[in-house]
């Protein structure tokens, strides 16, 4: 992975110091808190409904065992002993106080991390596939590029007051895992006829009260115009996105308002100007950050491990488990571990210090060191080897990190909601909570099979329920907390926003709604084999909404 | 008032006049965008300096035929959070070639003070209850500078691979 070099170390090392004094001087009074905010949430500070919250950045959620164990001493020593990892791949703290984050930021500096533009109107941490160099048929690793956009994109002079916040993401297969289309930019590495590698732009999609899939606006930028291509989308968005009305400013609104094709052009005009110029990425330093994403050193290993198969078979649950939360690797001998943070009736994403350092333990142990973020809020351990794989889940299990459950109905999204943020109308944990217990038993759940569902507590979308293949958007009548449902949603390659499904339910009827959903699909599926997102798409809305609403217009009662 | 140039107080030779105020004989003098427009012929005959302030919604590009006579762009930002105007710096030196001075003004506060210098702003008039001696520490907070802009500031990039920069501005 990425390490500083003496650049790095003396830029992240002057951003604390910078962010110290900031904070002194808000502490003085010499800067007022409406002039002090912006500069702390480009920090990732938020004040929330009880406390500061502190967002520190994974950039391309990839982290080293010495980095998740710096994670575990803050959350020890800085917050209440845990740590909450968010569908940006970020980890958040909810209990800082603001007179320790500038220490807290000096502790991350030396494990090279930081919390720069976690927040604010800037260009947002990179975020990228978590399955990066060791997913087979992959064009090429997104991190190398993650590193090098990380680094332009830090402390940028022209675009550090855009309209609104910026979020780009990287793949580099067919298969999105990383929510590619519902960026600002949505960045998927491809090949052109002649075979060379480039980027396709996806530019102008997101979520919120809006959702909209990214349109392809330009189909290939050739590496060395990464950079450029990038400023002059920038430009356009910064001179012309609008900053009148702070729910139609973020450049979705732009492109749709000018149409994919008129904005390209504006893009175009602009870089066509600045392409040649110091913005062409010299093919030396993208060389220099390839060299640190170099594969580590795999063994040499049969595909077929036969103890391991053997395993599979003799302990069902460890078979389960192996089915739902592995990926292929791209060695053989090797897979790609996801760890759930969703063990049954637990707060989506969220993770104890201890679980912390066992995680780091287990890496160091069985990966080499190595740890993902997914946007999922999951961790993957991205280099196991198949003969380890049952020490590695024994290990799991005995600190509650083995719930078979990834992909499936209980692996949920969800935001912080009423809980801690002061922008939700309705509690999103618990729903969560309620659900996962509900659907707790691993068979019934494999039975199910993929369904990806989805909660916010507000409008604004951070629990992704647009596309989530069952959707749940917290939303407030008359101080009562209510929740409306959205069905066929999909993040994936196959992306699509959801429809919802009729009026919304109270906080004691959407459990019974989801699994009448849940069993309608059951019901109506023509095998193991169509997932609960195929079935909708092929016999669409109606059947789920007679089911649910019963016929009529009313909803069932609660208690029924 | 003063005006910072690199961080250093230095008089202001300018004065900026309303619209319906006569211009000061022999004084530079900045106009707004409609003014100049309006009064251009009679403007650029004038003995004194002239310069044309933009307001955050006004793109420089509307400047493009006037650069030549202007010794001075002055660019507003009305809010510290209206970013606009960063790049309508780098559109008058990278775009359109301008070499005259770039000036900033309204809301400008020390912590974009950098910024301001790295995208080709040569001076501010930061605002009068400000203490002037934040905005020259605010130039010394950083040695190591990621992105290739309009200043002479080296990236970390360039330093890296021991590229070193024309003397040239990096305008093509």
């Amino acid at each position: 992975m990425y390490r500083y070099d003496q650049f790095d170390a003396t830029f992240v090392r002057e951003r604390t110091e910078q962010f110290r004094g900031q904070v002194a001087r808000r502490l003085a009074g010499e800067l007022t808190e409406e002039e002090f905010r912006p500069l702390r949430l480009k920090n990732g500070l938020y004040l929330q409904l009880h406390a500061y919250m502190l967002r520190v950045a994974i950039p391309y959620g990839e982290l080293s065992s010495t980095q998740m164990r710096k994670l575990a001493f803050i959350a020890r020593r800085y917050d209440k002993g845990y740590g909450h990892f968010t569908t940006r791949q970020n980890i958040q703290y909810n209990w800082p106080r603001l007179d320790d984050v500038p220490d807290v930021l000096a502790h991350l500096a030396e494990v090279e991390m930081h919390a720069i533009q976690t927040s604010g109107n800037c260009i947002r941490n990179v975020t990228a596939d978590h399955l990066a160099g060791v997913t087979p048929d992959e064009v090429d690793d997104p991190r190398v590029w993650g590193e090098i956009i990380r680094q332009w994109s830090t402390l940028h002079p022209e675009f550090s007051y855009l309209p609104r916040k910026f979020k780009i993401a990287v793949i580099g297969t067919e298969t999105d895992r990383a929510a590619m289309r519902t960026h600002d930019i949505g960045l998927k590495i491809v090949r052109n006829d002649a075979g060379e590698m480039g980027f396709a732009f996806y530019t102008g999609g997101g979520q919120g009260r809006t959702p909209i899939i990214g349109p392809l606006v330009k189909a290939f930028v050739a590496p060395e115009d990464l950079l450029s291509y990038l400023d002059a989308t920038l430009r356009v968005y910064n001179m012309h996105g609008r900053r009148d009305n702070i729910y139609k400013a973020r450049i979705k609104i732009l492109v749709q308002s000018l149409g994919a094709e008129e904005f390209g052009r504006q893009v175009e005009e602009e870089w066509l100007r600045i392409k040649d110029t110091v913005l062409k990425l010299p093919d030396a330093e993208v060389a220099r950050i390839r060299s640190y994403f170099a594969p580590p050193a795999y063994e040499r290993l049969p595909a077929y491990i036969p103890e391991f198969e053997a395993k599979k078979s003799a302990d069902p649950d460890f078979g389960r488990w192996v089915r739902a939360n592995t990926d292929v690797h791209k060695v053989d001998g090797y897979i790609a571990v996801s760890i759930s943070l969703k063990p049954v009736g637990a707060a989506p994403g969220d993770m104890t210090a201890d679980q912390m350092d066992v995680v780091a333990d287990l890496s160091d142990a069985y990966s080499f060191g190595e740890i993902r973020v997914t946007h999922r809020q999951n961790l993957v351990l991205p280099n196991v080897r198949k003969q380890d794989l049952f020490d590695l889940w024994t290990k799991l299990k005995a600190a509650s990190l083995a719930e078979p459950n990834i992909g499936f109905v209980s692996d949920i999204i969800a935001c912080p909601g009423l809980d801690y943020c002061n922008l939700a109308n309705a509690r999103s944990i618990p729903v969560a909570q309620r659900l996962s217990r509900r659907f707790s038993d691993p068979k019934r759940l494999s039975d199910i099979g993929e369904l990806r569902l989805n909660i916010s507590g507000c409008i604004n979308a951070c629990g992704h329920h647009h596309v989530g293949h069952i959707g749940i958007l917290g939303v407030d009548k008359k101080g009562e907390e209510f929740y409306q449902v959205t069905l066929g949603g999909s993040s994936a390659e196959d992306i699509s926003i959801g429809k919802i499904l009729g009026p919304a339910f109270s906080y004691d009827q959407i459990t019974d709604a989801i699994e009448t959903v849940i069993d309608t699909y059951l019901d109506q599926r023509t095998g193991p084999a169509e997932r609960f997102i195929d079935t909708y798409r092929r016999i669409g809305i109606e059947p789920f909404k007679e089911k649910v609403y019963g016929g009529s217009k009313e909803r069932r009662p609660a208690a029924e | 008032m003063v005006v910072l140039k690199n961080g250093v107080p230095q008089p202001n030779e300018w004065v900026r006049v309303a619209d319906d105020a006569p211009l000061p004989e022999g004084a530079k003098a900045i106009v707004s965008l409609e003014r100049w427009q309006a009064e251009r012929d009679t403007l650029r005959q004038r003995n004194a300096a002239i310069g044309v302030s933009l307001k955050s919604d006004q793109s420089p590009l509307q400047l493009a035929d006037d650069l030549d006579h202007l010794s001075l762009v002055a660019l507003e930002f009305p809010k510290f959070t209206d970013g606009r105007a960063f790049s309508y710096a780098r559109v008058l030196r990278d775009r359109l070639g301008y070499r005259g001075e770039i000036r900033a003004f309204g809301q400008v506060l020390r912590d974009q003070y950098l910024f301001m210098l790295r995208v080709g702003i040569d001076t501010i008039e930061p605002p009068t209850e400000k203490r002037v001696e934040g905005y020259a520490e605010a130039l010394r907070e950083f040695s190591v500078f990621y992105q290739p802009t309009n200043d002479d500031r080296e990236t970390a990039l360039r330093l890296r691979h021991g590229l070193n920069r024309p003397a040239e501005s990096a305008a093509a």
